[in-house]
């Protein structure tokens, strides 16, 4: 009798992670991946994921994750569920950030050091097309309809189009100083891309074809804060396109900025130089990582407000949930 | 050195940027396809003229000047320009040069005959002066990657000058600033005899006045030829130092002001009373470093070693700056003429970022850029001046060197 209530508790017990949405966060001097159970906000566990891991996401069913191992010049693959380290795929060297397309079968990679965005096919794990851009790419963001990849270039400043059908850039744009991520809202209809020295978010209208128009451009100030630590780096906008969030690095903030006016909202004070961004796949919860506190805050998406801070690894880099 | 040898190996050099320049023009030809916002072609032309004294060794081996000294950098502000510049049809040659002092002149004067009106120098004070009244007179603009002298920023200032190098007023209040943070405000400075060194002290004394600390002991030491590197010259060091430095007034902390570099590196664990020594020793306010990750350096440092298989020093990081200013304002200004390239450089919409965590941009009263400096113990970032709570009305950065009201420049009124 004791044995069988034990085993039901076990079962019982090993049955709730099964079922709650689970964050993986990059730890990138720690060379770890933290998983954080985003409904009872505990750290399940943390596992290596090679060298320097920085961007990460998943595959479009949850169910694989990916990781740039940035020193390791690969992609990490691992299983969402086990932990588990499965093949890796070649990035080209330095992989920083990438975006994988909705199919989830080409792969975009940021190869800082090479000027390359690399393309990988997950399933064959094969290079596709490497694509000559500006120095330093970093930032990756891709069209709803998936015909573009937008590639920000650090030390070049510009956002790079590039067309997914042949590997071709299209567009290029002149942005602020440093732009390092880019972004689309749901519905392709706007593009955001953050400069982090420049401090501002470019808001970029785009048409049918894919064409961008620069319409306007964001800045930011808070009282108190000296305007050269507003730096913009990750951004998230909700699927209804009414609010954009962006990331203001060692300004310790998030702002919340009303995507249609682009009028600045509100600042919420995270922790310390908040980088990355993803909201829980129900858009309840908005997850910063915080690089120099080695946390990540927990926003409450309808309030606005900061509920939570969690401690995980070593300079946490890259966020992403899934169900 | 050997002449013939420094011209072999310039001639090597010039060899390796020829590859690197036929490479950026495939891709350029390959980019042209891409569709961009560009107005028209411009192809920028800069040169680099380093002049090389005749010095003494440096006390340490690491302080050892590479031939492509300041070189490296116009490398990799072609390549990063080049790369910018393929997608809006810019080219950017930059052609480098190395002489002795009394052919400078001449080659100057080849510079701008050759057309080229963009000229990074690497020289000395009275050089630069005379070097860029010279280009002046040719419409040429000159940029400083090299003299430190506040002179420069000051009475002496010129029109057509900029200065990606730091002053001494600026290295001096970083350390200055640093010193206070830490409630070390009783200063011992130690200078050396040669002029140059007595710029620098003066520098630290305006320092230590600006930002409430004292000097409370001031000596000089002089610099009789006696106190290089030699097989035994530690020997002796260790037996002059500490008797030296007897009997100073209680301090907090020794500075140093040694440009010449005689004795300064020899300072830490040498002194009678134990001490953290900063300025010319110990810790060392400086533009760039090859130990300078934060802010993203890291891949600064990546891309330059693989260019020129060596750790980027200071001077290459000015000449990078320098050249990368160009690059700007051919880019957001598409103007490669001098006077275009000032008048948006000291404009209020010029920004770049280098790897300093924050915009550098240039003052519009002297010509100086603004840049944070960097506190080096010679193996890392210790701090980065300006400190917390160094307030200024429009830029913390212009809490280091010289501020508006203080400067004499009247050049770019």
């Amino acid at each position: 009798m004791k044995s069988f209530l034990f085993s039901t508790a076990l079962a019982a017990l090993l049955a709730v992670p099964a079922y709650a949405g689970k964050a993986f966060i990059s730890n990138e001097r720690g060379n770890t991946i933290t998983v954080v159970n985003t409904e009872t906000w505990e750290v399940e566990t943390e596992f290596f994921a090679g060298n320097r891991p920085r961007g990460i996401t998943t595959s479009p069913d949850g169910s694989v994750i990916y990781v740039c191992a940035s020193d390791d010049n690969l992609v990490r693959v691992f299983d969402a569920t086990t932990y588990e380290e499965l093949p890796s795929l070649p990035s080209g060297p330095d992989p920083e950030l990438f975006i994988l397309e909705p199919s989830g079968k080409r792969l975009y990679i940021a190869n800082e050091d090479d000027n390359l965005v690399t393309v990988v096919d997950t399933e064959t794990r094969m290079v596709l097309a490497e694509v000559p851009v500006g120095v330093e790419p970093e930032g990756m963001g891709m069209s709803p309809d998936a015909k573009f990849v937008v590639n920000t270039s650090e030390t070049t400043n510009m956002a790079h189009f590039i067309s997914t059908e042949d590997y071709k850039i299209k567009h290029n744009i002149l942005v602020d100083q440093r732009p390092r991520y880019a972004h689309y809202t749901a519905d392709g209809k706007r593009l955001f891309v953050t400069s982090e020295i420049g401090g501002t978010v470019s808001v970029m209208d785009i048409a049918e074809d894919g064409a961008p128009t620069v319409v306007g451009k964001i800045s930011f100030e808070v009282a108190g804060v000296q305007p050269e630590w507003l730096q913009p780096v990750g951004a998230r906008v909700t699927a209804d396109g009414t609010r954009l969030f962006v990331a203001l690095g060692p300004a310790n903030r998030v702002a919340v900025i009303d995507a249609q006016s682009l009028e600045v909202l509100d600042y919420i004070l995270v922790g310390q130089r908040v980088w990355q961004l993803d909201f829980t796949p129900d858009e309840k919860y908005l997850l910063t990582t915080n690089g120099n506190s080695n946390d990540i805050t927990v926003i409450d998406v309808e309030k606005e407000q900061a509920i939570k801070s969690i401690q995980v690894g070593q300079q946490p880099w890259g966020v992403v949930a899934i169900d | 050195m050997d002449g013939d040898k420094r011209e072999a190996r310039q001639n090597d050099r010039a060899g390796e940027v020829h590859v690197h320049r036929l490479h950026r023009s495939l891709f350029a030809a390959l980019a042209i396809i891409f569709t961009t916002d560009s107005a028209w072609a411009i192809d920028v032309k800069a040169a680099v003229l380093r002049i090389d004294y005749p010095t003494l060794l440096p006390i340490s081996r690491y302080d050892l000047p590479p031939d492509d000294l300041g070189f490296g950098g116009a490398a990799l502000a072609d390549e990063d320009n080049g790369t910018t510049g393929g997608f809006l049809g810019h080219t950017y040659e930059t052609t480098t040069v190395a002489v002795p002092p009394e052919e400078a002149d001449a080659a100057m004067a080849q510079i701008l005959a050759d057309g080229i009106k963009l000229v990074v120098l690497q020289s000395r004070k009275e050089d630069l002066l005379r070097l860029t009244d010279q280009a002046a007179e040719a419409g040429a603009l000159v940029f400083n990657a090299r003299a430190p002298e506040v002179e420069l920023r000051d009475a002496s200032c010129r029109g057509n000058l900029l200065h990606t190098a730091p002053s001494h007023g600026m290295k001096a209040d970083a350390v200055a600033q640093f010193a206070v943070w830490k409630k070390w405000t009783e200063w011992f400075l130690i200078s050396g005899s040669n002029p140059e060194d007595v710029a620098l002290a003066e520098a630290y004394r305006k320092a230590a006045l600006k930002f409430g600390a004292e000097v409370v002991e001031d000596r000089t030491f002089d610099d009789t030829g006696g106190s290089r590197r030699t097989d035994s010259g530690h020997v002796m060091v260790q037996r002059q130092l500490p008797a030296f430095t007897q009997d100073a007034d209680d301090h907090d902390v020794v500075i140093a002001a040694d440009e010449t570099d005689y004795f300064a590196r020899y300072l830490s664990y040498h002194l009678w009373t134990p001490r953290p020594v900063m300025g010319s020793g110990g810790l060392v306010p400086t533009s760039f470093h090859g130990a300078h990750e934060a802010y993203g350096a890291t891949q600064y440092q990546t891309r330059f070693e693989a260019l020129t298989g060596r750790y980027a020093r200071p001077e290459d990081y000015n000449v990078w700056l320098a050249l990368r200013v160009v690059g700007e304002a051919v880019t957001r200004a598409n103007t490669a003429e001098p006077d275009g390239v000032r008048d948006y450089a000291i404009s209020d919409e010029f920004e770049l970022a280098a790897f300093k965590g924050q915009k550098v941009t240039f003052r519009d009263w002297n010509g100086q850029l603004r840049q944070p400096i960097l506190l080096y113990d010679g193996m890392i970032t210790v701090s980065v001046s300006p400190q917390e709570g160094f307030l200024h009305q429009s830029s913390p950065l212009d809490t280091m060197g010289l501020d508006r009201p203080e400067s004499s420049c009247t050049a770019f009124d």
